[in-house]
């Protein structure tokens, strides 16, 4: 098992949540990007999903989009979130995804961003418009890597789809609680725990939900039910109003700390 | 050839289905309803009756007397789709997708659109299967396709402005990709084009062949067997692919797909992706892409709103890939020329796309022999375009 495997079970032991957060890389540079990741790993974040920028993100609202556009601007690529990758894999253990769409990681090379990517310290991906039909050309190289291939469950996929992409899903399930983009509505939780119930009887696979939880309230709640939430758009809506303050850091260090105590 | 796509929506390696999870399940249930559909015959009668009654199809093919004589050369003949209903080509598209949505009993349809005529064509079958309409658009494009965007409102749709990007055909399809996502259950995407995540590129193709059909049939009336060499304009690529699909096995007519060059291919102000482009995931579907070394997908330009995309059908790039059709490229500046030519000589004003390929021809015909015939898919009108001309002057 990877450091995703051993972080749910470790979180199982101690009866916790798991708080995964999403920071799109290079937004508003991959300095702070780099320095966010250590400082996240101190306030309690257990995984980090990080956002390779792509320049038409089609499953992402406007908060996304928005930061992709600029991290695109600094400069950031796939090679660079890779290295900045690896230079985090020298003092931290933190599991880490990398998150994004298909065209960067096909225009990189599928073989050569399975390899680079596990040298660097990568734990899994999960590629937004990789359904499982079309996952073989990435997965005959990320798999044999050792990376994990985090797929996505929609609250449209049937208990038939659902078994589809259990078929071949590994590390986590992520659920995603809305019909929409990242960040355009607040998830019910009654419908997030009645689906989340049909995936259980189906898998033993960790089960982490998001797609448009903003605050400890919706942690809790959705994390009563699931063994992990993901924070994406708060998060890059904070650091974009802050990034301006010279305490950015600690803003959101103290944010996610908050949300991480609900989920104990 | 091989009958194509294979079951997962590949033209070989081109295609596919590179879809967010939550638009997988629709994908599906539109997959298994065209498959009902386009063997039934109620369908199959309904379909026809809507585009000879409604659309006014046949279209004629017409033997450009003026054209021919004037360049000299090959036997010229213009495939009118410019008189169908709406104005364009589309209408073949949104009429077959519109009665599919309605048998699968969606009220809402929604469409993204470049030059408007999609857009227009999709507005038109709403209305008159009294669906609900949005149809997404660069403010770009409302800027430069006006007529077009009041057509769209009287026929009773919304249009919602993109502002995205170079806010253009791409970002109107980011976002209408987007509002499907969330409005998936009670929503049918119409797409306009050869392009999207399968089944959209065969349907497309399949709604679009009648072009193809229609010219072969009345070519051989005229001139007793097939054309020499069939030529289309090529963005998306569905008045292309219509045109080009019924003659796929008949070797003998070379067919040319012209891509824009806007400003030129020593530029990166065109939309050409097959000649400058790479292959590429976009939009559901893997195909040529203009983008640049990082897989970041650049901004296309054309003078033709309705050919600035920066990617091309999965059928196209299969078919330049195993050398089927040549895709060759025209300027602004020699579609514009051509735009004129045409409305000069034959009183047909084009629509600026559909003037790529009449420039093409231009720079062909008079090489060919005279007993050579060609025909050109006239896709769309002009008027449209009048304002853009209005502004090169």
């Amino acid at each position: 098992m990877g450091r995703i495997g051993d972080k749910f079970e470790s979180l199982r032991a101690k009866n916790e949540k798991a708080l995964i957060v999403y920071l799109t890389a290079g937004d508003p540079s991959l300095a702070v990007t780099k320095e966010l990741i250590f400082e996240l790993e101190k306030a309690g974040v257990d995984i980090l999903e990080i956002g390779v920028p792509f320049s038409d993100p089609t499953a992402d609202g406007p908060v996304i989009q928005a930061a992709s556009q600029r991290a695109l601007k600094t400069g950031t690529t796939l090679a660079s979130v890779l290295k900045m990758v690896a230079d985090i894999r020298l003092s931290s253990q933190i599991p880490i995804v990398l998150f994004g769409y298909f065209n960067p990681i096909f225009a990189y090379g599928v073989e050569k961003f399975a390899r680079t990517a596990s040298e660097a310290g990568v734990d899994g991906v999960l590629v937004v418009d990789l359904p499982p039909e079309e996952a073989r050309e990435l997965r005959v190289y990320s798999d044999a890597a050792g990376l994990d291939f985090i797929s996505l469950v929609a609250p449209t996929s049937g208990k038939d789809r659902m078994k589809t992409i259990l078929k071949t899903a590994t590390g986590f399930l992520y659920y995603v609680s809305i019909t929409g983009v990242t960040g355009t509505a607040a998830p019910k939780v009654e419908d997030v725990a009645r689906e989340v119930g049909k995936i259980r009887k189906l898998t033993k696979m960790p089960i982490a939900v998001g797609f448009g939880i903003s605050n400890a309230k919706q942690a809790k709640a959705i994390g009563a039910v699931a063994d992990g939430i993901v924070i994406g758009s708060a998060v890059v809506k904070l650091i974009d109003e802050n990034r301006n303050n010279s305490e950015l850091v600690k803003v959101i260090s103290n944010y996610t700390r908050e949300i991480k105590e609900a989920l104990r | 050839m091989k009958t194509l796509p294979d079951k997962n929506g590949h033209f070989d390696i081109f295609g596919g289905r590179y879809a967010a999870e939550t638009l997988m399940p629709a994908l599906l249930e539109l997959e298994d309803a065209y498959d009902k559909v386009r063997k039934d015959k109620s369908f199959i009668r309904e379909f026809d009756w809507y585009r000879r009654e409604y659309a006014g199809r046949p279209t004629p093919l017409y033997y450009a007397r003026r054209l021919t004589s004037v360049l000299g050369g090959a036997k010229i003949y213009l495939k009118r789709e410019d008189l169908n209903h709406t104005g364009s080509h589309k209408i073949n598209n949104t009429l077959g997708q519109a009665l599919l949505a309605r048998r699968m009993g969606k009220k809402k349809v929604i469409a993204e659109t470049g030059a408007g005529q999609h857009g227009v064509a999709t507005a038109t079958v709403a209305a008159l299967f009294g669906m609900e309409c949005k149809i997404f658009m660069g403010e770009e494009d409302i800027r430069r396709q006006a007529p077009n965007v009041f057509r769209m409102k009287i026929l009773g749709a919304e249009v919602v402005p993109v502002k995205s990007g170079t806010a253009t055909l791409k970002d109107a399809m980011n976002e209408a990709m987007r509002y499907w996502v969330g409005s998936v259950r009670d929503t049918f995407y119409i797409i306009g084009t050869t392009a999207g995540p399968h089944p959209y590129p065969m349907m497309v193709r399949n709604f679009q062949s009648v072009i193809g059909l229609e010219i072969k049939k009345q070519i051989k009336k005229m001139e007793g067997g097939n054309p020499d060499v069939l030529i289309a304009c090529v963005g998306g690529g569905s008045n292309a692919m219509g045109a080009f699909y019924a003659f796929r096995n008949e070797k003998k007519v070379t067919m040319f797909g012209v891509e824009a060059a806007g400003r030129g291919m020593n530029t990166t102000e065109h939309s050409a992706s097959i000649n400058g482009g790479k292959v590429g995931v976009l939009h559901g579907n893997k195909t040529y892409l203009l983008q640049d070394d990082h897989g970041q997908v650049r901004d296309a330009y054309s003078i033709a709103a309705g050919l600035d995309y920066p990617g091309v059908g999965p059928e196209h790039a299969y078919f330049a890939a195993t050398k089927r059709a040549t895709y060759v490229t025209v300027t602004d500046d020699e579609a514009v020329e051509a735009f004129s030519f045409l409305s000069r000589q034959e009183g047909i004003i084009p629509a600026l796309e559909s003037a790529h390929a009449i420039a093409y021809a231009m720079k062909i015909a008079p090489a060919m022999k005279k007993n050579k015939t060609m025909v050109i898919c006239l896709s769309g009108r002009g008027d449209k375009d009048a304002q853009t001309i209005i502004e090169t002057m």
